[in-house]
């Protein structure tokens, strides 16, 4: 896995931010839901957003890996351009094969968790190093109960996602970004479709991987989560980003009105 | 739940209703059963004729060739309807048109008259050939009347129809899976069309399976048109006994047998594969009929207690969640 962090402070700036966005606009039709974004993610660092309902958090994360395409403005994930190369001052876009081969390498968890219902715990985790990445089938089945043991279902390798709860379901999709080796997590509000007593356990798994050292941007409204894993905490409304900064500083010291008017209702 | 209270019930004496109405329906269906038998006996059909002619040659031929035909031409419609479903699902909009009138075409017009165009176009259509370009050579280059035989005409007959038809059902089969699985498949780095056949597909099978079962049982049936094309299954058969031996009954009895006994065993299989999808999507997979046989022949008494009551608790926890 990623190397533990050098003692003392997590940030690794040396090689370049993980994520850097430059005014990235995004529009769906008419409407406009990035206006212009510019945020930098070090290297093992990790950023939570927050924000109300349709400000656009979900849609600027499915940017970093190109679920969405960008409509102007730059986008870079490891230094590389997200779904364009650059060549003198023209950009080509992209092949299919080479954007699932970035892709790969940034894992993604979901509100919703998308398990592949026919497919067990394991066979979820190891679908993708067999068939993208093309690792043998022994390996990646050693590798995927190792994680599975690691999320805390080694005893539950061979179960549909069906016969689990939503808290271990999420823990195995978790899993299943991992199997790939991502240099980068996006999570989208992975404890919000969770009964509260199953949020403790996600919480628990991606607290530990942000210890281990992995880069993570996290949507969530998991409050004290962000105050205590987060680097930077990031406010978003109505598609742009109306404050960053340290969580403790934003969360007991907001700038801006529109923070202060959100934090008021969910604190 | 459905028990009855356990506290004095074995006082009590339970009277159950009597269902008139059930026993008077039943005795007069089975009356009008019986009036039809009856009919069916006296009319001066030869029945002792019909176990020879199940297992004579023709019609032993005719039964190879409608299940010849009938598997072929579902498996083309079932590849073509693949192709078109996922083409009419396509954002090229020349790509999506083209689907679209191959499934308005080969489901706006009769089977029939689709077989008889294959069957006569050798008439108008000497030579089908492929070229290559610029190149005085072929790929493919074959006189009409040799490609287009009895089998070729049948198969491409009812093979594009079936194909227009399954293009509808898979096409219900994959927008009935989630959005989420597709953005799931692609944050792990597979390609659109790796998504499809290890995601999508997969799942759409729950939803594709049951019609399936029905079209290719409507296809049993579907195969006697081919006859039309000279192609020899068992509606052709028959014909060929009745005219010879002026017996048009005795010989439709017996095809009628047969047919039977395909599309039954076709229900049978749909029944198992269609278990076979299920997988993952529901906690508890019934028994099927045969483990329900083999357990109440090799265990005399009645199941153990420890069994069932943990059937219950899986069934109660699925509930309460
Ligand atoms: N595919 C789409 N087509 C059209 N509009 C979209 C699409 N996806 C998102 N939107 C719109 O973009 C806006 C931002 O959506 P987004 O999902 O990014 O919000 P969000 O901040 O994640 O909200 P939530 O907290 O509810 O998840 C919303 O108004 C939404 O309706
Ligand atoms: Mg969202």
């Amino acid at each position: 896995m990623t190397t533990p962090p050098a003692s003392g402070a997590r940030a690794d700036r040396t090689a370049g931010p993980m994520v850097k966005a430059e005014a990235v606009h995004k529009r769906f039709g008419r409407i406009e839901v990035l206006k212009g974004i510019d945020l930098e993610v070090g290297r093992k660092e990790v950023m939570c957003l927050l924000g109300p309902s349709g400000s656009g958090k979900s849609t600027f994360l499915r940017c970093i890996n190109h679920l969405e395409k960008v409509d102007a403005g730059r986008l870079y994930v490891d230094g590389e351009l997200v779904g364009y190369r650059q060549a003198g001052n023209k950009l080509y876009e992209l092949r299919e094969r080479e954007i699932a081969r970035k892709r790969a390498e940034i894992g993604m968890v979901f509100q919703r968790f998308n398990l592949f219902p026919h497919m067990t715990a394991l066979a979820n985790v190891t679908e993708a190093p067999v068939r993208v990445k093309g690792e043998s089938k022994g390996e990646a089945t050693e590798r995927g109960r190792a994680l599975l043991e690691r999320v805390g279902l080694g005893d539950r390798v061979g179960t549909y996602p069906s016969q689990l709860s939503g808290g271990q379901q999420q823990r195995v999709a978790i899993a299943r970004a991992l199997a790939m080796r991502p240099k980068l997590m996006l999570f989208d509000e992975p404890t919000s479709a969770l009964d509260p007593e199953l949020v403790g356990d996600v919480l628990d798994v991606m607290r530990q991987l942000a210890e281990d050292g992995m880069t993570m941007v996290v949507v969530t409204h998991e409050i004290g989560f962000a105050r205590e894993v987060g680097d930077w905490l990031v406010f978003m409304d109505e598609g742009v980003v109306v404050e960053v900064g340290p969580p403790r500083e934003v969360l007991s010291n907001p700038q801006h009105r529109r923070t202060q008017a959100f934090l008021s209702k969910v604190l | 739940m459905t028990e009855p209270p356990a506290v004095g019930a074995e006082e009590l004496k339970v009277i159950p209703i009597r269902h008139w109405g059930r026993w008077v329906a039943a005795v007069v269906l089975l009356a009008l059963l019986g009036v039809a038998i009856y009919g069916m006996a006296q009319a001066p059909v030869d029945y002792a004729s019909i176990p020879t002619y199940l297992h004579s040659d023709v019609i032993l031929q005719g039964l190879w060739g409608t299940i010849v035909i009938s598997v072929t031409a579902q498996a083309l419609g079932i590849i073509l309807g693949i192709i078109f479903a996922i083409m009419r699902l396509s954002k090229n909009p020349v790509v999506t048109s083209i689907a679209w009138l191959y499934i308005w075409f080969f489901r706006g017009t009769p089977v029939i008259v689709q077989l008889l165009i294959w069957f006569n176009l050798s008439i108008y259509v000497h030579t089908v050939s492929i070229p290559i370009p610029f190149t005085h050579m072929y790929l493919f280059h074959e006189s009409m009347n040799d490609f287009m035989t009895p089998f070729m005409a049948a198969l491409l007959g009812l093979g594009l129809n079936e194909g227009a038809y399954m293009a509808e059902i898979v096409r219900a089969g994959i927008i009935s899976v989630e959005e989420g699985q597709t953005e799931a498949a692609l944050s792990i780095g597979m390609t659109r069309l790796q998504t499809m056949r290890r995601v999508i597909l997969p799942q759409a099978m729950r939803v594709i399976v049951p019609p399936t079962g029905n079209e290719f049982i409507n296809m049993l049936k579907t195969s006697s048109l081919a006859s039309v094309t000279t192609y020899n299954e068992l509606f052709r058969s028959a014909e060929s006994i009745s005219s010879a031996k002026l017996n048009p009954i005795e010989t439709l009895f017996t095809i009628s047998i047969w047919y039977l006994v395909l599309t039954s065993i076709a229900t049978i299989a749909q029944y198992y594969i269609e278990r076979r999808f299920a997988r993952g999507s529901s906690r508890d997979l019934p028994e099927t009929p045969i483990q329900r046989l083999r357990r109440n022949l090799f265990t005399w008494r009645r199941p153990k207690i420890p069994n069932t009551s943990t059937h219950t608790a899986v069934a109660l926890s699925g509930v309460t969640r």
